[in-house]
């Protein structure tokens, strides 16, 4: 069965949230991942949203974080700051981010492109909830195209904490030990972070990509899994859920 | 086995450390705010004006605003585009999840500084390109912060203190550019960001029903505005729909907003518009994709707002001319799901 790569990457992610977690979201692919998950694999996911939606059975695909389908027949509507200390607390198990840039310690750059801050050669919307959902929940995934100037040696702004500078360094910043950058789900392979280094690893290559082709999409020295595998293909029934029940008006997957 | 016993800490000096070089906009002195809020009146009056008069009696070029709700969903509207036909000038703002507001606001050149969590975008829709042109070219000035980070700026003044403790942003990049400054916690001696109190000037929420002395509903997410309420010195509110006193007292445990932090009451039916507003109407998506297009030219932006706000004397004009009842109908309906 042809599937897009982004019905791959949402099918990919939507495997690694475990039943009876919580996860906090955004719009777009992450929402669907969480969506498929809750399909198929974890029934009992809790899906949050930043701005206070708790447990929603999502009629459609959101716009907004905050608009009035991320808590659609919710278990509650609560509050931002209810939301964000649930993280602190430590209770939230999964989170997904976006960004203009990641380096190789999972760092993630949605504030500005350019060396001088005053006069950013582009400006992003910044942080939103991101940094606060990167510092507190136990394990941070991203979905993304993978390409050597995304992937970046040197990234311009760290909006939201990955591994930092590596073993330790959040620890030593003062973030909540044991949380961290988890999986980044690319079109190309999906990523992990390597125990000691806390660099980033392919974890496994996607059907038809090789591992030349993901070292030439990567601007920094990427670490290679002893179990290296190839990434399984969104089965039939991923791909029936996602096309008919989580985004029937292609909004996300037909944007591959 | 006995009771654990805690150590207290040892008598010890403790260490501050300015995490970001940016500039704090506002005063975060909790002794300050006392003092304002002591003379703030108590009165139980019908607080009921238009928009209009509210701004005008409210709102001085300079100062501090928040606004409510969630960039596009249950934002008041009408207040934001007073401000704008107004020509209130060099306003500081937060910038929690601004979106549409933000808009707005920057379209009629009101704000000179902002306290930066999200700023620009427009989350799925995209991105507004008058908006990131006032960013990228120095017009506003830009302090970093996060979501959390001002949400828990706003509780902080809410509870009357001058701080709040918090463990997001250390190690990055946003803290450097923001006006937080770490510390030692004194009892674990574990490291903490200190976030400085947020006391707005102004806050502006749209809430979906009040009473004329100003007790508020709030259905849906409260997002931050339970904090922001109370951490404003003044706060103007539009509700939806004006309800008696009594269906206030017949619920009390829905009050979010008591009459006495409340200095003025407009009611303004959709006025949320184009935005969301929880089990009445949903965002106008078209109109929004309009206000995104008419930035891509400076003169056709120009237009856009002559038309939509200069040019009309109020926020019902405003709906009439977007469409009115037979497109505020169809947006109650995609709220429903009677259509999609």
């Amino acid at each position: 069965m042809s599937y897009n790569r982004m019905e791959l990457m949402i099918s990919l992610a939507s495997r690694f949230l475990e039943d009876e977690s919580i996860v906090v979201v955004g719009t777009g692919a992450p929402c669907a991942a969480a969506m498929l998950a809750q399909t198929l694999y974890a029934p009992n996911l809790m899906i949050m949203f930043e701005a206070g939606g708790i447990g929603p059975l999502l009629p459609s695909m959101p716009i907004s974080v905050g608009d009035s389908r991320t808590f659609y027949r919710a278990l509650a509507a609560s509050s931002m700051p209810e939301i964000m200390e649930t993280c602190q607390r430590g209770m939230v198990d999964y989170t997904f981010l976006g960004g203009a840039q990641i380096d190789m310690y999972g760092n993630i750059n949605s504030t500005m492109i350019g060396s001088d801050y005053s006069r950013p050669k582009v400006r992003f919307p910044g942080s939103g909830g991101a940094n606060d959902l990167a510092s507190f929940c136990w394990r941070t995934m991203m979905i993304t195209v993978q390409d050597a100037r995304r992937f970046t040696n040197k990234i311009d702004f760290i909006t939201s904490p990955g591994y930092l500078t590596g073993k330790g360094a959040r620890e030593a910043a003062g973030l909540p030990p044991g949380s961290g950058p988890y999986k980044v789900i690319t079109d190309l392979g999906v990523l992990g972070f390597d125990a000691e280094t806390k660099r980033m690893q392919v974890e496994s290559i996607h059907p038809g990509i090789t591992r030349e082709q993901i070292a030439a999409n990567t601007g920094f020295e990427l670490l290679w899994s002893p179990d290296l595998d190839t990434s399984e293909p969104p089965t039939e029934q991923e791909l029936a859920v996602l096309r008919e029940k989580v985004d029937p008006y292609r909004y996300i997957i037909g944007r591959s | 086995m006995g009771e654990p016993n805690f150590a207290l800490p040892e008598a010890k000096q403790v260490l501050y450390q300015p995490a970001g070089g940016r500039r704090l906009f506002s005063d975060p002195d909790a002794d300050a705010a006392r003092e304002y809020f002591h003379n703030k009146s108590r009165k139980k009056v019908d607080k009921t004006t238009t928009a209009a008069e509210a701004v005008a009696r409210l709102v001085s070029d300079g100062d501090y605003l928040g606004v409510g709700g969630f960039g596009a969903n249950r934002i008041p509207t009408a207040i934001l585009h007073e401000i704008v036909r107004q020509h209130k000038k060099n306003l500081g703002l937060a910038g929690h999840t601004a979106t549409h507001d933000f808009q707005i606001l920057v379209a009629g050149r009101c704000v000179n500084r902002c306290d930066v969590a999200y700023v620009i975008g427009l989350e799925a829709r995209g991105l507004s390109k008058r908006a990131r042109q006032a960013v990228e070219s120095g017009e506003i000035e830009i302090t970093e912060w996060t979501n959390a980070a001002l949400a828990w700026r706003y509780k902080a003044a809410a509870m009357g203190v001058s701080f709040i403790p918090a463990r997001c942003m250390l190690g990055t990049d946003t803290v450097q550019y923001s006006a937080a400054v770490e510390m030692e916690c004194p009892f674990t001696g574990k490291k903490y960001l200190a976030l400085p109190a947020l006391y707005p000037d102004v806050g502006v929420i749209h809430v979906h029903r009040a009473d004329v002395y100003g007790n508020c509903q709030i259905d849906g997410i409260m997002v931050s505005d339970f904090d922001l309420a109370r951490a404003s010195k003044r706060l103007i509110i539009t509700t939806e729909q004006l309800i008696p006193e009594e269906m206030i007292r017949r619920a009390p445990d829905r009050t979010a907003i008591p009459y006495y932090l409340v200095d003025a009451v407009v009611e303004v039916p959709y006025g949320s518009y184009p935005g969301n507003m929880a089990y009445m109407y949903y965002s106008d998506e078209e109109h929004l994709q309009e206000w995104l297009q008419a930035e891509q030219d400076p003169k056709t932006l120009a237009d856009f707002i002559e038309r939509n706000i200069y040019g009309v004397p109020d926020f019902w004009s405003y709906l009439m001319l977007n469409g009115g009842p037979a497109r505020l109908a169809g947006l109650r309906h995609q709220e429903t799901l009677l259509e999609k």
